[in-house]
């Protein structure tokens, strides 16, 4: 279980190996039957990779092409087909506060992956570096938190924040997006801080450095590869929730991106072109992320369950 | 335990930072993950409507439980969801990972585009699809009434008959992607000689398919097949902004029940009956499939290669 293996290539032999996998390239030996049969495969892959683009790809493109359309004109004319161009609805959208939406995203993903890795960082070097029987069952009970979802404790999340006070407020998203993103991130971690030499260790103990120092500078810069993975893994799910938004605040001012495009189709029902705008303008930053990032943000989604 | 002597040095003497360094994170899990399980538990026994005192009711939540027909079709729906997910995703996040897995530069391409809708929102994406699938000029009606695509005439969103498998395919839509991730990450790590060894045997690409690939990719599909089964039987964003549930309770699945019957209709305690339901059954799920994966992974390495 380790999510920075994905995505680096590992074998050279890799193309050859998928290639013949599927039988794209006929066989040095091939009779002329199999020879058509090859050809037949191949054109077979790429319909169907053809037909999955264009699956995957249609809702994308109708998303940006009716963004930009005209809402005046977008109920009377073919929605596949921009019949104008206009930022307009990108404007509507800003004014409608996406800023401040885009701004408390920032804070409450950015501050829950500092925090979850930063806590979790800790956790996961005295379980690794100090194996003993607590360590151990505190190990595992993190693991066991990985089986709950989040979608069954809302009421009672709802029930606690409420008694703290910090029902409403962006750091009571904040703790509770942390303290779910623990499990995973504690168990990459962990599975990275066993590559630290423990004679290292010892050796950096015996000249008097705390584990503080130790787990500074000497596990930390080992392990950026595992931290910068499981943090991306932190940032885009802290991003994306929606449901702790929607429980856990109540004011628009505290609203993330996700919870405010559904309030935004809310109060403009009518006007699907701001709406497309506003899932768009959603989706922009992390698409923007995948432009200049895409190896590491595909192996921090995998983190933890690509092996 | 561990008997002093003089000759038995203890290695480890008694230490403190440790304890120090788990403290952050056992705060953070206890408060916000365990409490919350326990209240969850606790609350089931209670009555609750958000601002009055809390009362304890006994069984009488889980007596209306068994007797609720629409809880019922709730989990009947949530069944049909993760079963329908399963056999419908698993199949094409396959097929797309070992597509995916290739080199050549055409598919890293179109792999890039396959894996953009890991990057939306469940929630932006309940949107996006409820304007496309909508009867007033939405891109599918449109495009069933003027490109000849007949078979797309039909109310998606606002049939109940077809409102669920409407559901179902979005929701595949939604994790075909990271599933063939999964599958790519897998088929990467097959050792190449077992292909070189086998068309030196002239063995045919079917039987590679299924006597090389399927099996060398039982751990992931375990893997794959557990977060499916976990993450559909969860699903909530998606659903609750395309349909909320509807048209009538057609979509009701046992996340969006919960959630209802909590912060729609108040009732906080029956709510909480529908959520333990729901988080033991994930976890039942989970600690099943994950003992067969910790089995799968010592085979798979036992017999290494």
């Amino acid at each position: 279980m380790s999510g920075t293996r994905e995505a680096s290539p590992r074998s050279a032999g890799g193309s050859d190996r998928a290639t013949s996998l599927l039988g794209s390239t006929p066989s040095r030996h091939a009779r002329p039957t199999s020879r058509v049969a090859a050809r037949l495969r191949r054109g077979g892959t790429w319909l169907a990779a053809l037909i999955w683009l264009v699956v995957v790809g249609a809702p994308i493109y109708y998303m940006v092409v009716v963004s930009i359309e005209p809402p005046d004109e977008f109920l009377a004319s073919n929605p596949w087909l921009p019949s104008g161009a206009t930022l307009g609805n990108y404007g509507a959208v800003f004014d409608s506060g996406f800023a401040r939406y885009l701004v408390n995203s920032v804070i409450v993903a950015g501050a829950t992956t500092v925090l979850a890795v930063a806590v979790s960082l800790l956790a996961a070097y005295a379980i690794v570096i100090h194996t003993s029987r607590a360590t151990g069952f505190v190990f595992r009970a993190f693991l066991i938190g990985f089986a709950v979802p989040i979608q069954a404790l809302i009421i009672p999340l709802y029930l606690e924040l409420l008694r703290l006070s910090l029902y409403d407020s962006l750091l009571g998203l904040i703790l509770p997006m942390a303290a779910f993103s623990l499990p995973i991130t504690i168990l990459v971690l962990a599975n990275f801080l066993r590559e630290v030499p423990l004679s290292l260790v010892d050796a950096m103990r015996l000249d008097g450095a705390g584990p503080l120092r130790i787990l500074w500078s000497l596990a930390l810069p080992i392990s950026w590869p595992a931290v910068a993975t499981v943090g991306i893994f932190d940032f885009v799910t802290s991003w994306n929730n929606f449901l702790f938004p929607l429980i856990l605040t109540q004011s628009p001012d505290n609203a993330t991106v996700p919870l405010s495009v559904f309030n935004f189709q809310g109060n403009h029902f009518a006007n699907v072109p701001q709406i497309m705008a506003s899932v768009a303008l959603a989706t922009a930053p992390l698409l923007v992320l995948y432009l200049f990032a895409r190896r590491r943000l595909i192996s921090g989604l995998a983190a933890g369950f690509g092996s | 335990m561990a008997v002093k002597t003089a000759a038995a040095v203890p290695r480890r003497p008694r230490v403190w930072w440790p304890l120090g360094f788990l403290l952050p994170a056992l705060v953070l899990f206890v408060g916000l993950v365990v409490l919350p399980i326990v209240v969850a538990l606790l609350l089931s026994f209670c009555s609750w409507n958000g601002s009055t005192q809390i009362q304890f009711v006994g069984l009488a939540n889980w007596h209306q439980f068994v007797h609720d027909d629409s809880a019922l079709a709730a989990l009947q729906r949530t069944a049909l969801l993760v079963i329908a997910s399963l056999l419908i995703q698993e199949p094409i996040a396959m097929a797309l990972g070992i597509y995916a897995a290739g080199r050549q530069r055409h598919r890293a391409v179109l792999t890039a585009i396959y894996f953009l809708p890991m990057l939306i929102s469940a929630a932006a994406l309940g949107i996006l699809w409820g304007q496309l699938l909508s009867p007033v000029n939405g891109g599918i009606q449109y495009a069933g009434q003027n490109f000849g695509l007949v078979f797309l005439n039909h109310d998606w969103l606002g049939d109940p008959e077809l409102v669920m498998a409407t559901v179902i395919v979005l929701i595949a839509w939604e994790f075909i992607p990271f599933h063939s991730l999964l599958y790519q990450a897998g088929v990467r790590q097959i050792p190449t000689s077992i292909y070189e060894a086998a068309a030196l045997d002239g063995i045919g690409p079917v039987r590679r398919l299924f006597s090389i690939t399927i099996p060398m990719l039982r751990h992931t599909i375990v893997t794959s097949s557990t977060l499916n089964i976990v993450g559909s039987l969860t699903v909530f964003d998606l659903i609750y902004t395309l349909t909320g549930g509807g048209p009538g309770e057609s979509t009701r699945v046992l996340a969006l029940a919960q959630y209802l019957e909590g912060f729609n209709s108040l009732n906080f305690g029956y709510a909480s009956v529908l959520a333990v339901v729901l988080g033991v059954a994930a976890v039942i799920v989970s600690v099943i499939l994950v003992g067969v994966t910790g089995f799968g992974k010592m085979r798979s390495q036992a017999e290494g290669v």
